[in-house]
């Protein structure tokens, strides 16, 4: 579904602080899959999170999707596709608008951008619906500011937002890890049934190795723009938790932290 | 008691003027409140909208359609520097700067050469010498066509914000990203307000020359700075008021700036030395931190 092809990227070319990050870097997300990738900082994470989205061009190498190649397309034209939730509950949302306009804005997505009115109160009922299941009372507060809502509300209003129109991919972006950890279970169980229920492909990135062995049908562990471990389905389910750690200690050591 | 009296001499004409700057500060409103874009085309498209509408009433033409085509004129300038700056990633405030540089030398050349327009007392403008004006009771028809004319450009801003257009708008100086994650290009977005700003502004210079009967090169100079004055007293003052629009809140601030305008005039001051006052004004209040940085506070009304 989404896939980088031998992709180069190098960072302050030419100048003392030059970094290759990526030399020959390849991913093939396939439909339907659900990947949990983990890596120390600068692993190259989040780079790769943003050359899939196209906030960040590769030197070299090509972007797909659905098999085409989308290496020239911006960001806001892929936002078509995919979905992202960043790790900022902020980002998610507009504070100064209400949940009730929030929803509006996100539900005229893929709708012309004219002078009918954005709230259609014909809507409300189904909002209402959406936001029940979650169990934080949004449903009660529609005309409350996002600005006003608690971490892990707006985090989940955003997510809600993101997947309310069709999406084929959804990019997680260390989205639980501004959350106490136990709000930031629940986003993960409303993450993982709106992936489900709705057949999204997805990449969550997570320093949290227990979501990233948990949650989704393959792992992989990046080290300096490159694969250090991918396991998918049973050989994913068989892998324990101390073997990642171990791991994830050993190529931490290496690179200082 | 000398002061007080010729305050209030002073008083009427000064909220007359208020109410025909606040459609000015409306349009600084959106670009500073909402898009969070500092633009300076405002000092150029005030007097644009000044002269076309001065030439077109000189040539006979109808007020209202003198009118739409300021508004028309300033979206053109709006539209210029939105160019500018999303298409060449000019800094925003540079961007401004370029248009209002360029359009004194445009005005100049609309006035035909010429740094001031004088209408005659005959001539027909939204104000004076129309059926309607002629109707309402002598010495209040300025006053009751301004306000009509300012609430009506209050509602339909506040009508257009509740549009999708006017959501996106919003969004756009609220959380930029979002705008990119509805799949749309930002720089359109800011585009479209910066048309629709400088359509207000220039649509508020040209009731101003009708108002005045005159067009004046440097009329401009420092229209950004007392919009901005304008809103942040509106803003500030009644920002309590929480069931109070915030076109609304920009509109009595217009009015009150012009008011203590008029009260610093009767005070002895000259008219040249306003400028100094404003500024002065303005500095006291980013200097208190009264301003909210950016739009965030008050996106959309």
């Amino acid at each position: 579904m989404l896939a980088l092809e031998r992709i180069h990227l190098t960072y302050n070319p030419g100048t003392v602080r030059e970094m290759g990050l990526f030399r020959d870097f390849s991913l093939d997300v396939p439909q339907g899959q659900y990947l949990s990738v983990v890596g120390s900082n600068g692993s190259g994470k989040t780079s790769m999170l943003n050359l899939l989205c196209g906030s960040l061009m590769p030197d070299a190498g090509r972007v797909l999707m659905a098999g085409k190649d989308i290496t020239g397309q911006s960001e806001h034209v892929r936002a078509r596709n995919i979905g992202r939730i960043h790790q900022n509950p902020a980002m998610g949302s507009c504070a100064g608008m209400s949940i009730l306009e929030n929803l509006a804005l996100s539900g005229s997505k893929q709708k012309k951008m004219n002078l009918l009115p954005a709230v259609d109160r014909k809507q409300v009922a189904r909002y209402k619906e959406m936001l029940a299941p979650l169990g934080l009372g949004l449903e009660n507060m529609l005309e409350a500011r996002a600005g006003n809502l608690s971490g892990g509300q707006r985090q989940a209003l955003a997510l809600i937002m993101a997947a309310m129109t069709p999406i084929s991919c959804l990019i997680l972006d260390e989205h639980t890890a501004a959350l106490d950890p136990k709000t930031a279970d629940t986003i993960m169980h409303l993450t993982d049934s709106l992936i489900h229920e709705k057949g999204i492909t997805a990449i969550m990135v997570t320093h949290n190795l227990r979501y990233a062995l948990d949650y989704g049908n393959r792992i992989v562990m990046m080290h300096q723009g490159q694969i250090v471990l991918d396991e998918s389905d049973e050989n994913k389910q068989a892998l324990r938790l101390e073997k990642v750690l171990g791991l994830f200690n050993e190529i931490s050591v290496e690179c200082g932290n | 008691m000398q002061i007080l009296s010729s305050f209030a001499l002073a008083l009427p004409s000064a909220v007359e003027q208020g109410l025909l700057y606040a459609v000015m500060a409306l349009g600084v409103m959106i670009t500073y409140l909402v898009l969070d874009f500092p633009d300076l085309t405002v000092d150029g498209s005030f007097p644009l909208g000044a002269v076309v509408s001065a030439r077109l009433i000189l040539a006979g033409t109808n007020p209202l359609l003198a009118m739409a085509a300021s508004a028309l004129a300033g979206a053109l300038a709006g539209l210029v520097t939105g160019l500018i700056h999303v298409k060449l990633k000019v800094r925003d405030l540079f961007s401004g700067i370029i248009v209002m540089t360029a359009l004194y030398s445009i005005n100049l050349r609309l006035a035909g050469d010429s740094a001031l327009l004088s209408l005659p007392r005959t001539s027909i403008t939204l104000l004076r010498n129309n059926p309607v004006a002629d109707i309402l009771p002598r010495g209040y028809s300025t006053l009751i066509i301004a306000l009509f004319a300012v609430f009506a450009v209050k509602v339909l801003l506040d009508l257009f914000f509740k549009t999708r257009a006017g959501f996106l708008l919003r969004a756009a100086g609220d959380n930029p990203q979002m705008v990119t994650a509805l799949a749309r290009d930002k720089g359109q977005v800011k585009i479209l307000g910066l048309m629709i700003a400088n359509a207000l502004v220039a649509l508020s210079g040209g009731l101003v020359a009708q108002e005045q009967r005159m067009f004046e090169i440097s009329m401009g100079t420092g229209a950004m700075v007392l919009s901005l004055a304008s809103v942040i007293l509106g803003v500030n003052l009644l920002g309590k008021i929480e069931k109070m629009s915030v076109t609304l809140k920009v509109i009595i601030g217009a009015v009150l700036y012009k008011i203590s305008v008029a009260f610093a005039i009767a005070c002895g001051l000259k008219p040249g030395d306003l400028k100094v006052v404003t500024a002065a004004l303005f500095l006291l209040i980013l200097a208190a931190g009264l301003f909210p940085k950016g739009g965030k506070k008050h996106a959309g009304p």
